[in-house]
């Protein structure tokens, strides 16, 4: 069903879970590393291949770490918490369990506060617990790469034990037709706040962080939520948009003619913008948690706690609200830069020199429109906010006007060197020798003997054209305010 | 009246992935309900002023610094395993689950 007409008979609840793998050096509970591609099993030790007696101690700076992350979501802290097994029968843990939380996570009844449409939406956070990863199983034989119709799997355990801290929200109602965007604004922000607080590289593509997506639907105007889905696989943060999207019309169509909604796992497919069915729920897992006895119980010290809240840095939502004011810019223009993941690098460049307005012109409209053409974030062009503010600097000195500047980006761009390099290798300087600006000027009158005559006979915006004559003649590098001035003058007329 | 019962053995069996026979299910029913009878013999003995406890040892927050130390190599890793290939651990089909 398309998706306005599911938003007019049906109001969403939304539900997110998750998965952020911590930045730690070692494991979970083992002093393997924990480098991303390394080679199959080369981050492997006896307590993480789950050998005969080896035994797990849990990593002080993941402790720690899980805390802030909590605090930094406007938790409650366990005074006294401890670790589950969670058994299951799956290869990707060695063990046949993983070691996780239970019903003690480590933070608990916290929030986040997203932007959505230049308003605030409050998502409560229900739990914020640590756990291990798991291996990585790769199904071979069969036509699809997929477990169905596999001849068997290989597994790789260099994953297994990284520190997985999962956060798991309540359900979200009332974000009616937003609840795309705010499962996105959600996830964006809880990335944000990793990465200020310095925990996880949060990658989506490289699987450091993993999001499932839940999604009912009820009636307009009835009281009882539906059943839900969970989705899988969402690995960006415009699939998180797209999965809710399509969950909902999916959802919509089925409930509309008059079927049920089954309770299950489902797949998001990047290609198609789609769920599929995976495993269904309705077979209740039967994980059989129980405290686990290898691990003593985690009772952090409240004076300890206490410093680390104290010491959390400031809270992206909160450094946005101070540089809108210290920026002097509008609530949209903030979502956009937000969105455009600039706010950094604008804020880089104002650190280096340039005027905000200036910073935020550049990053938000050459620079943006190069990144979009090259299909990278804008942290990934090769131009930094040193160079950006250099730029600015020299535009302001009067040595460059915005059509040099933009060519001094794209010099930079390209790898020719530093703003200064690309200015004196490309010869950009504005002209400001008053003999060879006086000389153009003189061509150009003489090339229109039109144009000359009617500003003469007082036809003042006339003069644009001869402006532009002196502007092309020097290829740009004219400055176009004093070529007016001279243009006035030598024509006997006053500006 | 027994502490666990033939159908929940089963159950657990499944969850396992064990092949039990009846005659097997019989035999191991009857072994974990005197097993199950043993552990919760412990509650006899627990009074108010003893707390629950999942531990032997009356302690918190043993924890080891963020380091890294060596592990084990791919071949000594892989040496026990009943099958490898492209230096992974190799496990036959898994069905019905999917990850």
């Amino acid at each position: 069903m398309p998706y306005d007409e599911a938003l007019e008979r049906f109001e969403p609840v939304l539900g997110l879970e998750t998965h952020v793998e911590l930045g730690t050096a070692s494991k979970m509970f083992c002093a393997c590393p924990t480098t991303f591609g390394a080679p199959p099993n080369t981050h492997v030790c006896p307590v993480c291949l789950a050998l005969p007696g080896a035994l797990p101690t849990a990593n002080a700076t993941a402790i720690e770490s899980t805390i802030r992350i909590g605090l930094a979501l406007n938790c409650s802290i366990a005074e006294w918490c401890r670790f589950a097994r969670k058994n299951y029968f799956y290869p990707d843990m060695p063990k046949n369990y993983q070691i996780s939380q239970y019903d003690e996570p480590l933070c608990f009844d916290g929030y986040l506060d997203v932007e959505v449409d230049g308003r605030t939406v409050r998502i409560e956070i229900e739990r914020v617990h640590l756990e291990e990863d798991t291996g990585k199983s790769t199904h071979m034989g069969g036509a699809t790469g997929r477990i169905h119709g596999a001849d068997y799997s290989i597994v790789d355990y260099n994953r297994a034990g990284i520190p997985l801290v999962e956060i798991v929200t309540k359900p979200i109602p009332g974000t009616d037709r937003l609840a795309p965007e705010v499962a996105r604004a959600y996830v964006t922000e809880l990335r944000e706040v990793m990465r200020s607080l310095g925990v996880s590289d949060v990658r989506m593509e490289e699987g450091s962080m993993r999001c499932d997506v839940n999604v009912s639907l009820m009636p307009r105007g009835a009281s009882e939520w539906g059943t839900r889905t969970e989705t899988k696989n969402v690995n960006s943060l415009r699939s998180v948009e797209r999965s809710v999207r399509s969950e909902i019309e999916r959802q919509a169509g089925i409930l509309a003619a008059g079927g049920r909604i089954v309770q299950e796992t489902r797949h998001f497919h990047e290609d198609t913008g789609t769920t599929t069915s995976g495993r269904s729920k309705e077979e209740a897992q039967d994980y059989r948690y129980f405290p686990e006895p290898d691990l003593v119980p985690i009772a952090p010290d409240f004076a300890w706690v206490a410093a680390l809240k104290t010491a959390l840095p400031e809270l992206p939502r909160l450094k946005r609200k101070r540089l809108q004011q210290e920026w002097g810019v509008s609530g949209l223009d903030m979502e956009a830069m937000h969105n455009a993941d600039a706010i950094d690098l604008v804020e880089a460049t104002v650190s280096a020199g340039a005027p905000p307005a200036d910073a935020r012109k550049w990053w938000m409209g050459e620079l943006a429109r190069r990144a979009n053409e090259a299909g990278v974030p804008l942290s990934a062009l090769r131009i930094t906010p040193d160079e950006i503010a250099r730029v600015c600097a020299m535009v302001a000195g009067g040595a460059l006007n915005d059509k040099l500047a933009r060519q001094v980006l794209e010099g930079v761009l390209n790898g020719e060197g530093s703003p200064d390099d690309v200015v004196a290798a490309r010869g950009l300087q504005i002209v400001n020798d008053e003999g060879e600006l006086s000389a153009i000027i003189d061509q150009v009158l003489a090339d229109n003997a039109d144009a000359a005559d009617k500003v003469r006979s007082g036809k003042i915006a006339a003069v644009g054209a001869l402006v532009g004559g002196v502007m092309k003649a020097s290829r740009g590098k004219a400055d176009a305010g004093r070529a007016r001035e001279l243009i006035l003058d030598k024509l006997g007329v006053s500006g | 009246m027994s502490a666990i019962t033939r159908d929940e053995v089963a159950h657990l069996a499944r969850l396992s992935r064990l092949a039990l026979s009846d005659e097997e299910l019989d035999h191991f029913a009857a072994q974990l309900d005197v097993i199950i009878g043993a552990v919760a013999r412990v509650a006899e003995v627990a009074a108010d002023d003893i707390p629950p406890s999942s531990h032997a040892l009356p302690l918190t927050n043993v924890y080891r610094p963020d380091e890294v130390r060596p592990g084990l190599t791919p071949e000594a890793a892989l040496s026990g395993a009943p099958a490898v290939e492209e230096n992974r651990f190799r496990v036959p089909r898994i069905l019905g689950e999917e990850a």
